[in-house]
């Protein structure tokens, strides 16, 4: 079984960004970048698939420039078997890399395609439903259980009310929540050791183009600073006084 | 093409997203997959597929492609269900498509929060075709006299995706994302059946629902399904009591649009206070009994 996880690069999901004073970006001056935290745990769990049942290739790819190569380097770390990048420095949007995931599939033909459910910098969630409905193949989002059977897959997800379990024929598109894995630790001797490992870079396949363009960003309003109170009486009392209760 | 069809999946999501609807302007269609109801929201027309389950998202998707191809909006409230099968539709009708609308800054301009809420972006959209899921709370639904006649609508679905099996949901307390109040607990409750006592009580008393820190579904304390936050659930009550929570920025990105927060906790340096309207340094296992037996 062949698995393609596609990872993205991210400013550090437990960095504190801000956006450029102009409002035309995010300043990532001094920010650090990581792999994608739900496509590392796509990673994780394609290795485990592998370790446990062996006849399994994994397969990396991101779209990006050429420093998206330190993440490609990190899944390969984690135990993915080779590693493509997709270099562009075009801008992107959820709708651009299901476009290229979906001709470069149309290539490679994975069995199944294992990924983050959103990316924790634009946080769309689009990306694999996207892919799935070009591919014509069915979807489990929000998974926090995969089990492979017979040319299927069962995949336990999680809903706004609880879960429930989807038995989808491969090929399939599988989109990882937080409880699916805990991502094992990667040494700095890990990447290093992954250097032997394939990683080529290719340029893009499609000619499609983003259909949202970020106007500006900005930062939230603060909030109004708010009061301490002593007791629970005093609580009660400014719950009242505000007509909360 | 017609103006716009909101997708509700059922009564009260469609109280829910009517307000984008009406804000949005320019009129409406509504399309309600199960349940019955919603006539009063002023929509021109009230579709109704009256299913007992809402399918795959794959059957789903081809479902409702026909329909949708027929309008410039579509919107859903926003939830992991509508995102499931919205983001699939964008991909069938290769159309742009906005995640969590908070707001409507211009022609063809939204505001949608981005990297766990610390930054709120503006996007235009391109094409004449435009998705949407909406968070509610910056679109109070406006009521009105216009009821709309129901018509039933026969949506053939069809996919490869089976469902083997689904948790029921459990009965008593009011949705997280849809609740007036909202009382939550971290992971100081310890256990299980303390934070049901505690959190559940509180809650059971002022009407609201139960929601959870991610740490405390983690270690086993509270169901996935209270999760609140970036990953969990984004609530928007108008009264959010937090009880034993530090105040991750995970957690915080999913309360921020609550009107009243109120924070509970013993160490007068969780981040929380910095963002709680009232905030009460004290030790949970006193307080909450304490408020649940005076309010």
């Amino acid at each position: 079984m062949k698995i393609l996880v596609p990872v993205k690069r991210v400013v550090d999901p437990y960095a504190k960004v801000r956006p450029l004073p102009d409002g035309s970006g995010l300043d990532t001056a001094g920010v650090k970048f990581d792999i994608n935290p739900f496509d590392e745990i796509a990673v994780e769990e394609a290795v485990r698939m592998k370790e446990q049942q062996g006849d399994v290739t994994i397969l990396v790819v991101s779209i990006g420039g050429p420093e998206c190569e330190e993440q490609l380097r990190k899944a390969l770390a984690i135990g993915a078997d080779e590693a493509i990048l997709i270099e562009t420095t075009d801008s992107l949007d959820s709708s651009v890399v299901a476009s290229e995931l979906k001709a470069f599939i149309d290539e490679v033909k994975p069995d199944l395609v294992l990924m983050g459910k959103q990316a924790t910098d634009e946080d769309t969630n689009q990306a694999g439903q996207r892919l799935a409905a070009k591919l014509d193949w069915p979807q489990a989002t929000f998974a926090s259980k995969i089990e492979r059977g017979d040319g299927v897959i069962h995949v336990t997800r999680e809903t706004d009310t609880g879960e429930e379990t989807l038995s989808l024929p491969l090929p399939a598109v599988v989109t990882a929540d937080l409880r699916l894995n805990e991502p094992r630790y990667i040494a700095m001797v890990g990447i290093m050791k992954a250097r032997s490992k394939p990683l080529s870079k290719r340029g893009r396949l499609t000619d499609a183009k983003p259909k949202l363009k970020i106007v500006r960003l900005d930062s939230p309003p603060p909030r109004a600073a708010g009061i301490r109170v002593k007791s629970v009486d005093e609580l009660v009392s400014a719950l009242k006084e505000r007509g909360a209760l | 093409m017609k103006n716009f069809l909101l997708i509700a999946f059922d009564p009260d999501d469609a109280l829910q997203g009517a307000g984008f609807a009406q804000s949005v302007g320019g009129g409406f269609d509504l399309l309600l997959l199960t349940g019955e109801g919603s006539l009063s929201l002023g929509a021109e027309k009230v579709m109704t597929t009256n299913w007992e389950t809402i399918p795959p998202a794959d059957s789903l998707a081809t479902g409702l492609l026909a329909l949708c191809q027929g309008y410039g909006k579509v919107a859903a409230v926003s939830s992991m269900r509508s995102k499931d099968v919205l983001a699939r539709l964008a991909g069938l009708l290769d159309c742009a498509m906005v995640t969590d609308v908070i707001a409507i800054a211009g022609e063809d301009q939204y505001v949608r929060p981005m990297v766990a809420g610390s930054i709120l972006a503006t996007v235009a959209v391109r094409g004449d075709q435009t998705l949407f899921t909406v968070r509610p709370a910056g679109f109070p639904t406006q009521a009105t006299d216009q009821v709309s006649e129901a018509e039933p609508l026969d949506l053939p679905v069809a996919g490869k995706t089976s469902r083997l099996s689904e948790s029921a949901k459990k009965g008593g307390r009011p949705d997280l994302a849809m609740a007036k109040v909202v009382v939550s607990g971290g992971k100081p409750l310890g256990d299980a059946a303390t934070f049901e006592q505690v959190i559940g009580g509180l809650a059971d008393k002022l009407g609201g629902a139960v929601g959870a820190t991610r740490a405390a579904v983690d270690s086993g304390i509270a169901a996935n399904e209270l999760q609140v936050g970036q990953t969990g659930k984004i609530v928007a009550p108008d009264l959010y009591i937090a009880a034993g929570i530090s105040g991750s920025t995970q957690h915080m990105a999913g309360i921020k649009d609550s009107k009243l927060i109120v924070a509970i906790n013993k160490d007068p340096d969780a981040p929380i206070f910095e963002m709680a309207d009232i905030g009460l340094v004290a030790d949970l296992f006193q307080a909450v009994p304490e408020l649940t037996s005076k309010v």
